[in-house]
């Protein structure tokens, strides 16, 4: 189960599909959760933009999912969120089962590492007093926001 | 004067294909899509490199970004000396900035 979904994500659905595809082996699933921050780098933000190169991410997310079962044998889901997320909602999950606990955390800290470096998925945060792309080589002095001049005036 | 030698140099191809734009890429060309004019030699095969070179020539408001963009070509990351073919799917990524630590 890999996709780049706008709706809402589901612990379940993901920790479900990964126990299924062990018959039974599983006996445990580490589920990892990417939640929106209200603040970043002393700014209060406000909600996120997440968008994505869908199809490449997808086969990205796909890539990393098949390196978790080259390097361990055990199943890997990944589902990345796009369009507005609210603080506190879910951008990603991502779910690995295994007989035992210790590799399951251990790959599924690898997952989520890799989905940091390689899925062409971008965020930007849209604080109250401006809104930037995160690690944007060319950010520049905060861009304002239209909210900020609704408050100011 | 002889001109079999300006005989002999290879015509040049020209191509057109759409670029792909993504996150800051994207609004600094205020555009998701950007068409890039290639002109190669017709018996060398066009490089990334040399795709990012004319289209730096051709969009400045997005030049200072191709020194950190990656390039992927059909939902591949590419690397420079990668040669793209017409038709192929070019995109411009900007560093990523998915999941959330």
């Amino acid at each position: 189960m890999i996709a780049v979904v706008e709706h809402e994500l589901s612990v379940n659905d993901v920790v479900q599909w990964v126990e299924t595809e062990t018959n039974g082996g599983a006996g445990a699933v580490v589920t990892f959760l990417g939640i929106v921050r209200n603040n970043s780098q002393g700014h209060k933000i406000q909600y996120l933009e997440y968008s994505a190169y869908k199809p490449m991410a997808e086969r990205e997310m796909q890539r990393i999912a098949d390196e978790v079962r080259e390097r361990w044998n055990f199943p890997c889901t990944i589902v990345h969120r796009v369009g507005r997320l609210e603080i506190g909602e879910a951008s990603v999950v991502i779910a690995v089962a295994s007989p035992h606990r210790g590799a399951a955390f251990e790959a599924c800290h690898y997952a989520i590492d890799r989905v940091k470096q390689t899925v062409p998925v971008w965020k930007k945060e849209v604080a109250v007093d401006g809104f930037w792309w995160v690690d944007d080589p060319m950010a520049g002095p905060l861009q304002e926001s239209s909210q900020q001049l609704d408050v100011a005036l | 004067m002889n001109h079999s030698n300006a005989s002999q140099v290879e015509p040049l191809k020209q191509i057109e294909m759409p670029v792909l734009l993504f996150a800051s890429l994207k609004d600094a060309a205020g555009s998701d899509q950007i068409m890039v004019r290639l002109s190669y030699p017709s018996a060398t095969p066009m490089t990334v490199q040399d795709f990012l070179a004319q289209c730096g020539q051709q969009y400045p408001a997005i030049a200072a970004w191709l020194p950190h963009v990656r390039v992927a070509v059909n939902c591949t990351y590419a690397d420079a000396q990668q040669t793209l073919t017409p038709g192929d799917e070019i995109a411009l990524l900007p560093p990523v900035s998915g999941g959330t630590l």
